[in-house]
């Protein structure tokens, strides 16, 4: 039976691939947008602002049995609800706004005279994404990375209501420590709490070490300069 | 080359309609922050979009609404050089230069190393751009641009981020620029001097519209309408009208004043602040002043004088430091050749 601790793990480190990825993807796609910014914006970030067991509900309504969609998942013997695929879908959708803010803002710093000027320069559109936009707004993708990460790990209300806290398939670090709670096992619960704190406080040092490190390589100037 | 630029666009606060031909050398547009001079830059590189209107470079039709073409700025084959350089920050002096430049890696190293020696990058090549000067940058730029594919040069403000000192060290070096690259060039300044300096000819831009073109001698010896006169330099100007053959009245003024072949149409009149004299007696188009206000510029005087006694707009006067204020009376004198006439 998987430990909390390892479905915690796995969901996050899930759904952050999955949040880095499209928050990337469509904080990219929002700054292009002439039109209906603004409402683009309003929906990806909503489930920042909701409270998580909001969202978890819409989730629920969204992906259950008696959904368009869930009957359509059915036909292929596909159910989310209550599955580790639900715990990061809940993670996910939680985490999401955190990674597109972040990288949008970080696009919209971005001097577009840079972009414009590679554009006359005749580079293509592919070259100046990857080799131009990416790398000049890694600080904020790294950020928005780290943001995701930690807000996954403490996921706990939507997870509770889409995924459910099932031992050993759904129950992960936070909802482990309700369970305990209610159960009066406060040492577990405790047990559990000091872990989750030091698995997170590693992760922010050890994301703060490796941004510090990748600044300092930037900027040091190099031997036999000048 | 040949490039023709006619184009409109709805822009906030007026309609940018603008048309002209530039031909070899240095076409400067010359106009006040926000007359629409740099978006027209933008819409020859691609950057912004018109509403309708015609590029055509050297017979290739680089945007046409009637016919449905907009190359995208890839294809235009122009050079931008941006007023803050808009160098990849995350990418060496050398790199910048290499990265859009085509070839296999022996022809763009030679490139490379032609062009480092030639804008005096050398030993610069590994080093970011937010380590170097602002001369530097600009420099590195510029050789990207010459590397690449460009026929044709775009200037924003190109000197408007650099010290005074600096920026004439820079305009040396951009001339001899022009020189090797066969001088086709579209440079946008508000600064006259530079525009002088640089350009062949000129189209004074005001709210978006062509105010006057020409060569930049006959627009800065004869500059039509207030906005060039403004633009070229010129302090004062008076509302003004015709009296007889060689007399007019400037109203701002409320001077008489006698001037040469003075059109019948004639709106305003200008003089520049350099052109006025002293006199110690009265004479034709020599008038006693009042002084208004005096202030000590590093070289000169600058004075502010009118007609005594009235409520005259005042005339800026760039008087020699040796002006001492007499015991016996002085007088203004504006030459009659001097005088600048407007029709609008």
């Amino acid at each position: 039976m998987d430990s909390p601790l390892f479905i915690s793990l796995k969901t996050s480190v899930a759904a952050t691939f999955i949040s880095f990825f499209l928050g990337i993807f469509l904080a990219h796609e929002v700054v292009k947008l002439k039109r209906f910014k603004a409402i683009a914006d309003a929906v990806i970030t909503l489930p920042m602002v909701l409270p998580p067991t909001v969202v978890g509900f819409f989730l629920l309504l969204l992906f259950g049995k008696r959904s368009v969609i869930g009957k359509f998942l059915l036909q292929f013997d596909i159910n989310l609800v209550f599955t580790w695929k639900a715990a990061v879908i809940s993670a996910v959708v939680v985490s999401l706004p955190l990674m597109y803010r972040t990288t949008r803002g970080a696009f919209e710093q971005l001097d577009q005279n840079i972009i414009h000027a590679a554009r006359t320069l005749g580079v293509s559109e592919r070259k100046i994404f990857w080799r131009i936009i990416l790398p000049n707004v890694r600080y904020g993708i790294l950020a928005g990375t780290v943001l995701t990460f930690t807000r996954t790990m403490g996921e706990f209300g939507a997870t509770m209501m889409f995924a459910g806290n099932i031992p050993g398939i759904t129950q992960t670090m936070s909802t482990a420590i309700y369970s305990s709670v209610q159960a009066n096992d406060y040492d577990s619960a405790f047990m559990q709490a000091i872990s989750l704190i030091i698995l997170s406080v590693s992760f922010m040092v050890a994301s703060n070490f490796v941004s510090w490190r990748n600044f300092m390589k930037f900027t040091i100037k190099r031997p036999g300069l000048r | 080359m040949e490039l023709y630029v006619r184009i409109r666009k709805k822009l906030r606060d007026f309609d940018l309609d603008v048309e002209f031909t530039a031909r070899d050398g240095v076409f400067a547009l010359l106009g006040a922050s926000g007359c629409g001079k740099s978006i027209t830059l933008k819409i020859i590189a691609g950057i912004e979009t018109p509403d309708e209107g015609q590029v055509i470079f050297n017979g290739r039709t680089l945007f046409d609404s009637d016919k449905k073409i907009n190359l995208p700025p890839q294809t235009r084959r122009v050079g931008y050089l941006f007023q803050n350089y808009a160098l990849f920050p995350n990418m060496t002096v050398a790199e910048n230069i290499l990265f859009a430049m085509s070839g296999t890696d022996d022809e763009k190293n030679l490139k490379l190393k032609e062009n480092l020696s030639r804008l005096k990058l050398d030993g610069l090549e590994n080093s970011y751009p937010r380590e170097l000067s602002g001369g530097q940058q600009q420099r590195v730029a510029l050789s990207r641009i010459l590397t690449s594919h460009a026929e044709f040069l775009l200037l924003d403000e190109p000197f408007s981020a650099l010290d005074s000192f600096l920026k004439w060290q820079l305009e040396l070096e951009l001339l001899d620029v022009f020189k090797s690259y066969g001088n086709a060039a579209i440079l946008v300044s508000h600064d006259r001097n530079e525009v002088f300096r640089l350009a062949d000819r000129v189209a004074v831009l005001n709210a978006g519209k062509v105010d006057v073109l020409g060569t930049v001698h006959e627009i800065f010896s004869r500059p039509q309408t207030v906005a060039a006169a403004v633009l070229t330099g010129c302090k004062n100007i008076s509302a003004a009208r015709k009296i007889s053959e060689d007399k007019l009245f400037a109203e701002d003024w409320q001077l008489t004043l006698t001037a040469k072949k003075i059109p019948d149409d004639l709106k305003f009149i200008g003089i520049h602040d350099h052109n006025l004299e002293l006199r110690a007696t009265a004479g034709e188009n020599t008038f006693p002043f009042e002084i208004v206000r005096l202030v000590e510029d590093s070289s000169h005087f600058l004075l502010m004088v009118r007609v005594p006694n009235s409520d005259a707009l005042p005339i800026r006067w760039q008087v020699n430091k040796k002006f001492r204020r007499a015991d016996s009376e002085l007088f203004l004198h504006i030459p009659a050749e001097k005088i600048i006439l407007l029709n609008r």
